[in-house]
């Protein structure tokens, strides 16, 4: 084997300059090139207990894909981790590694951990580019399984269990496949070109994809099953109920959930020249939140051609539950951090014309200082009185979290949920409390991540294909 | 794709449509609405239905072209095909136990209420009617409503048809004649479900609005359409779209309503003037 790259910090990820980004909706990261890839994969040390695949909620076999790039052989690179990962160039870029795979790598003791995500990203857009043959279709089974949404647990799910032979069908609710992955996170982090391949790929497969349908309304679970003929049932609907403040103002005209503003910008396009779906163009937005949809949505807002750009966040800098990454981004691009800073009013324009009355005018926040931690083990923001001070924006983005969506287990009997409206599993294979009725991702969770969703996918395929089985 | 069954203009800005819907057309009930986009890279809409026959599997709407997205749908004939229709979303009109009811529309949203007056009637309910209109020349469903209403007052602000003044003078009438009612539904232009509840609150009469707020997935997933009933944030998309109309804040709903009126007026007439050069 050739001779390891001991250098202590990961090949740089080519990106497109700060300040010309900002202004476009192009993807921010370029990719490596076939010479940083294969730098970069020298770097792993292919080491005996492989921690990495270990912290990978998926268990790509990571030192094995690595070192088909380092021989140069990309196509065998993607080989090895698409027996694991149904979706890598979406992982690729929008995994938080840092706190995964990449957070076990043994190079990561002294220096950087091997940049895992941006190898597999090489190697899926490499395959992308270079093998334009579809996956073939299986041979059929003959069983039927539904799976309910087409976000990364749907797809995920669906994917694995066509692998296997089953006539899977797809419900999506809104008019395109991809969920999260293509109303919520941005083009400019994750192409949709891409999401679009992987559905397509699915299609390839044999796995039906039934857009503009909400289950719950235009067939429930039961009919599912016992008119519609599924066997088992994926129910994957995500968490897509914004959460509000419940602060005065908040519903004046230029207050966003981030989900409305992400879901106009992404799926309706609203960034492009002569959109069909309208969007605020504001000058001053701040976002409230200090997420990863926190992050997105203030991209976005700049990119819309906002001048100021606020994260209100009411903990501090290490606090900040988005990914590193994304800060580090958000920052070059000129967003603005305020942090320990809380939002108590948004402020309504003072004016009796009809048509600008009733907008935004600003944000009242208050001053937080950290005390005692609480039951999330981080310090508990406290305000400080009469910090009050009001921040000039005409657009706010409220980006603190989502819910599941209430309309599945309001019209599914004898479907238990937690008192956060999350469906409730057995844990390892998401079997819920109905019979071949199995759940995973976000609407398990609650938000979280897309690997975590794909991993809730997988294993209820397996536990799906087992009950089917054994039936 | 979803193909136009049927097309009939009611009068010169209201158009009816069947399109086929089998799956929705089994479902959907009275107050229940759809969304729909004309074609890829379109916007998302949301009409309430106005009908739904599950054996045909047509599912009727009723719209007014007031936007680009209505322009373009207008442009569709018989046998064309729509990009996407989806529903039926938010919850039904509830019916259960009603025995009279007075129902009062106005303009476009008599489309909707007929549906209900039709349902209620067909259930046994007492039906007295109030519908209204500017004018005589955009009456639009009256033989309908008269097949289906124990009393039908038809009224034009103009007083160029029917009775003179708004809907409010119809439905006192009622009042004043003594008619108690169980309930009144009312929909129509905001502005003017906003009159009848202050008149059906001086009576305690239980009203039902139907809202239309500006949305786009209609799931509960972007909460464009939110309202305040009763000081509690409300979805119309899940919550409603009907409500407890004496409990509605409308001034802060049609605030809402309005939001895009500016792109949206530039995008109509970019639409019309396309269409226009077109034709030319």
């Amino acid at each position: 084997m050739a001779k390891a790259n001991m250098s202590l910090e990961k090949n740089k990820m080519p990106e497109q300059e700060p300040n010309v980004r900002n202004k476009n909706f192009q993807e921010v990261a370029l990719g490596y090139t076939a010479e940083q890839a294969i730098d970069e994969a020298k770097r792993c040390l292919n080491c005996k207990n492989r921690p990495c695949v270990g912290g990978c909620p998926v268990n790509v076999k990571i030192p094995d894909f690595i070192a088909k790039v380092a021989e140069g052989d990309f196509e065998g690179g993607y080989q090895v981790i698409a027996q694991d990962s149904s979706l890598p160039a979406v992982c690729g870029r929008v995994c938080p590694q840092e706190t995964q795979c990449e957070h076990y790598c043994v190079r990561g003791k002294k220096g950087e951990p091997v940049a895992i995500g941006r190898l597999e990203r090489f190697v899926a857009d490499y395959h992308r580019e270079h093998c334009a043959e579809k996956p073939a279709k299986p041979v059929s089974n003959g069983h039927k399984v539904a799976v309910v949404g087409a976000g990364p647990a749907g797809l995920t799910c669906a994917g694995d269990l066509a692998r296997l032979g089953y006539d899977v069908t797809v419900y999506e609710a809104l008019h395109l496949a991809g969920g999260v992955l293509v109303y919520g996170i941005p083009e400019f982090r994750l192409p949709k070109a891409i999401v679009q391949q992987e559905v397509d790929n699915l299609i390839a497969m044999g796995v039906k994809v039934e857009t503009n349908m909400v289950i719950g309304r235009v067939l429930s679970v039961d009919e599912l099953m016992e008119d519609e003929g599924f066997e088992a049932v994926f129910l994957g609907t995500g968490a897509g109920l914004p959460r509000f403040m419940n602060i005065p103002g908040e519903n004046l005209k230029g207050v966003y959930s981030a989900n409305e503003f992400l879901t106009r910008t992404n799926l309706m396009k609203a960034y492009k020249d002569d959109p069909t779906t309208p969007i605020m163009h504001a000058k001053n937005v701040a976002v409230v939140g200090g997420g990863n949809v926190a992050m997105d949505a203030a991209r976005c807002a700049k990119r819309l051609g906002a001048e100021n750009v606020y994260i209100v966040y009411r903990r501090s800098e290490e606090e900040l539950p988005a990914r590193r990454e994304e800060v580090i981004h958000a920052k070059e691009e000129g967003i603005i951090f305020k942090l320990l800073n809380n939002p108590v009013e948004v402020l309504p324009t003072e004016t009796e014309d009809r048509n600008l009355k009733g907008f935004v005018a600003g944000l009242k926040c208050i001053q937080m200082e950290l005390g005692e931690p609480d039951e999330s083990g981080r310090r508990r923001p406290i305000p400080k009185e009469g910090s009050e001070f009001v921040l000039d924006v005409d657009c706010v983005v409220i980006a603190i979290g989502t819910s599941p969506n209430p309309l599945i287990r309001n019209t599914t009997e004898g479907l238990e949920t937690n008192r956060h409206g999350c469906i409730v599993t057995n844990g390892e294979d998401g079997l819920t409390s109905r019979t071949g009725v199995y759940a995973g991702g976000d609407a398990v969770t609650g938000a979280a991540t897309v690997i975590l969703a794909m991993g809730a996918g997988k294993s209820a395929a397996a536990a799906i294909d087992q009950y089917i089985k054994e039936k | 794709m979803y193909k136009i069954l049927k097309k009939r203009e009611l009068n010169s800005a209201v158009t009816l449509m069947d399109i086929e819907a089998p799956m929705v057309a089994r479902k959907a009930k009275a107050g229940q609405f759809i969304i729909l986009r004309v074609d890829a890279d379109g916007e998302r809409i949301p009409l309430t239905v106005s009908g739904a026959n599950p054996e045909t599997g047509a599912v009727r709407i009723i719209y007014q072209v007031v936007g680009a997205t209505t322009y373009l749908l207008n442009q569709k004939e018989e046998g064309e095909y729509i990009q996407d229709f989806v529903g039926p979303l938010g919850r039904p009109t509830e019916m259960e136990g009603l025995k009279r009811v007075a129902v009062v529309g106005g303009g476009v949203g008599c489309a909707i209420a007929l549906y209900v007056a039709q349902q209620l009637h067909e259930k046994g309910c007492e039906v007295h009617t109030v519908i209204g209109f500017r004018n005589k020349d955009i009456v639009i469903l009256e033989d309908e409503f008269r097949a289906c209403s124990d009393k039908l007052l038809l009224m034009t602000d103009d007083g160029s048809y029917g009775k003179p003044g708004m809907v409010t003078v119809g439905l006192q009438e009622l009042i004043d004649e003594g008619n108690q009612y169980d309930e009144v539904i009312t929909i129509g232009p905001m502005i003017m479900m906003k009159f009848v509840c202050l008149l059906t609150k001086k009576y305690n009469i239980k009203t039902i609005v139907s809202m239309n707020p500006v949305m786009i997935d209609g799931t509960g997933m972007c909460g464009g359409c939110r309202l305040t009933v009763g000081g509690e944030t409300k979805f119309a998309c899940v919550d409603g779209p009907d409500f407890d109309g004496h409990q509605v804040d409308f001034d802060e709903a049609m605030s809402r309503s309005v939001m895009y009126k500016p792109f949206e007026m530039h995008a109509y007439e970019e639409t019309c003037n396309l269409f226009k050069k077109e034709a030319q």
